[in-house]
């Protein structure tokens, strides 16, 4: 009796040992996890910070060996870049989605798409570089701020459409048969219930789409390449802050290094502001 | 009696406002359709344009340019082993520490974090999934590198360095730039979308079983091990695939800390180069020509490794999805 109860315990302790262990390890994997992060965004505040000056926002890019220099030029081709693939991919993705959610129950082909959609989420972005080097700049023979949208736009529009898509089938089937009733098109249903109901999520996906893209460096190397002087003519090669970072980081002098990480917080805080915007402006108005 | 509603022949009005409302609907139809469709012609036009822009290489060095070392820019001989290798390794490195790391931080977020601070910790994780990758570059390069150099891989080269085989993967100079110290960044940057994939799929297993299990007196590590783990495998599994995906098409934070070496060296301490960075470096200086075509014809491997990786993945989380609709 005594027995069988001892093996019990030796069988409870080591069983409550595993459980322990597992458990620490669990919370260590997570505080490290906190640590990178922490680590990052510290590095990050302390280079950064002592880069940033008026300069930064007024001067162009330095040349090479003189001193001084801001990235105002990068900055504005940043916002240029980014502002039209948000033009030509809000459009392109909701519409794409709304397709996939509308008609795409039964259709193979919205199946497939489907499927590809999720893979181009994840699809290598120089990848997509070479494809719009091949596809653009090859043919017209110059790198341009056009062929740079065009690549952000291909890496924003899966975003955009699946956040859409998932949005739109979360609005009741009632609300769209409601208006059915009252004898509306389907395009009305669309533009005027469905998309309307679903309107802070899909705000959401652009968001998201927009802090993706503001950070993607891979796709712009081989299509917008990077203006050492401020030019705002999409048809020419364009500065950007991801190349400009890139190529400063990599070179010899302090003050390109040090405007770098100065460019590199602009980023950071840029995309990790946008991404806690999208989930505040789709937290509101679920609670509201 | 008569009704003052009259069923009929509906009013000439009636119909042309149908006949509008049919014709707006059909356009309406097509033109969601034609965008949908542009995300594939997208994929068909990248296959295509790299499949015709890598033909020269390939038809001039045939499949063995996938399996040959040689680099010779000035000779022109192309084989793209060396980054075919350093990506797969590089990768595999990233997978080995990023998965343990993951399932850590999915069991502590679904099943030990106390309620009140489940939001804020997952948000935090996400954002880490959000820090673009040359921020993850220039951290490896000025930040990391140095400290993995100076104590880290000589700590590992006197724990592992006299271990028969082992020891080769730890042998050399320990300048922090390498193979180990591209998948130590890789990891972090995979980390977090393996960890929420995870966290997703450990969330849908149904309260009943788990509860059934702490029931009969199970710990929460049992739970996790025999209940979660087998409920979500093929969600697992492919959350694994998807980071091993991001990994493999990872350009700007290896570009940085790999070394960008043509070569491949038994230890995981040399630099190396991968596909990606490769593409990075050379690209821009690159002449038109077997140089140029060579390396579309690596863009193109990178292309498809990730695309059957990452259908992979997709199709374990479909298959996931699919059996939990049978199974609630």
């Amino acid at each position: 009796m005594t027995q069988a109860l001892n093996i019990d315990q030796s069988v409870f302790a080591r069983r409550k040992r595993a459980n322990k262990i597992g458990l620490v390890l669990s919370m260590m994997a997570m505080g490290l996890g906190m640590i990178f992060l922490v680590w990052i965004l510290a590095v990050l505040f302390i280079k950064g910070f002592s880069a940033i000056n008026l300069h930064l926002f007024t001067a162009s890019t330095p040349a090479p060996g003189s001193e001084g220099g801001g990235l105002a030029n990068a900055i504005v081709g940043s916002l240029m870049l980014i502002a039209s693939c948000t033009l030509i991919s809000t459009p392109v993705g909701v519409l794409a989605g709304l397709y996939l959610s509308e008609y795409g129950d039964r259709s193979k082909v919205a199946a497939v798409t489907r499927f590809v959609t999720d893979i181009m989420l994840s699809a290598p972005s120089i990848v997509i570089g070479l494809f719009v080097y091949a596809l653009m700049v090859a043919q017209v023979e110059h790198f341009s701020g056009w062929a740079g949208t065009i690549a952000l736009a291909l890496i924003a529009v899966p975003v955009v459409v699946r956040t859409t898509e998932n949005m739109l089938r979360l609005v009741p089937g009632s609300l769209r048969e409601a208006a059915y009733a009252l004898g509306a098109p389907k395009w009305k249903v669309a533009f005027m219930i469905t998309l309307r109901a679903a309107q802070s999520g899909i705000m959401t996906g652009i968001l998201l789409a927009l802090a993706r893209v503001s950070g993607e460096t891979a796709p712009l190397l081989f299509t917008a390449l990077s203006n050492q002087f401020f030019s705002t003519n999409m048809n020419a090669p364009m500065a950007n802050l991801p190349v400009v970072i890139f190529q400063f980081a990599m070179s010899p002098y302090d003050n390109w290094v040090s405007l770098a990480w100065g460019g590199s917080l602009l980023i950071t805080f840029a995309v990790l502001g946008l991404n806690i915007l999208a989930r505040v402006v789709f937290r509101d108005k679920v609670q509201g | 009696m008569e009704s003052s509603y009259s069923p009929g022949l509906p009013s000439a009005k009636a119909v042309r406002i149908a006949r509008i409302q049919r014709i707006q609907d059909f356009l309406f139809h097509r033109t969601t359709q034609f965008f949908s469709l542009t995300v594939l012609f997208a994929l068909l036009g990248i296959i295509v344009s790299l499949f015709i822009n890598a033909w020269p290489a390939l038809h001039e060095f045939g499949p063995g340019f996938f399996f040959s070392d040689e680099w010779d820019i000035i000779g022109g001989k192309f084989g793209g082993l060396i980054a075919i290798y350093g990506t797969l390794v590089s990768s595999l490195i990233a997978l080995l520490i990023a998965v343990p790391l993951s399932f850590g931080i999915a069991v502590f977020l679904t099943e030990i974090c106390p309620a009140s601070l489940k939001r804020p910790l997952g948000i935090a994780i996400e954002l880490l999934a959000a820090v673009p990758s040359i921020i993850y570059g220039m951290f490896g390069l000025f930040i990391f590198a140095p400290i993995f150099g100076d104590y880290i891989e000589p700590a590992l080269q006197t724990i592992f360095g006299k271990i028969p085989l082992i020891g080769i993967l730890f042998s050399g100079p320990t300048n922090g730039i390498g193979m180990l110290c591209a998948g130590l960044i890789l990891a972090m940057m995979i980390l977090p979308f393996i960890a929420s994939v995870m966290r997703d799929v450990f969330e849908i297993v149904p309260p009943v079983l788990k509860e059934s299990a702490y029931g009969i007196g199970c710990t929460t590590w049992e739970v996790v091990k025999r209940i979660v783990l087998p409920y979500t495998k093929a969600g697992v599994i492919g959350g694994v695939m998807l980071g091993l995906g991001r990994a493999l098409g990872e350009t700007m934070a290896v570009t940085f800390v790999i070394g960008n070496a043509r070569r491949i060296s038994p230890s995981l301490f040399a630099p190396g180069s991968s596909i990606a960075s490769t593409l990075a470096n050379q690209f821009g200086e690159a002449e038109a020509g077997l140089h140029f075509s060579s390396l579309f014809a690596l863009g193109l491997a990178l292309f498809f490794i990730t695309f059957i990786v990452l259908a992979l993945a997709k199709w374990m989380l479909i298959r996931m999805e699919k059996n939990q609709g049978l199974k609630s």
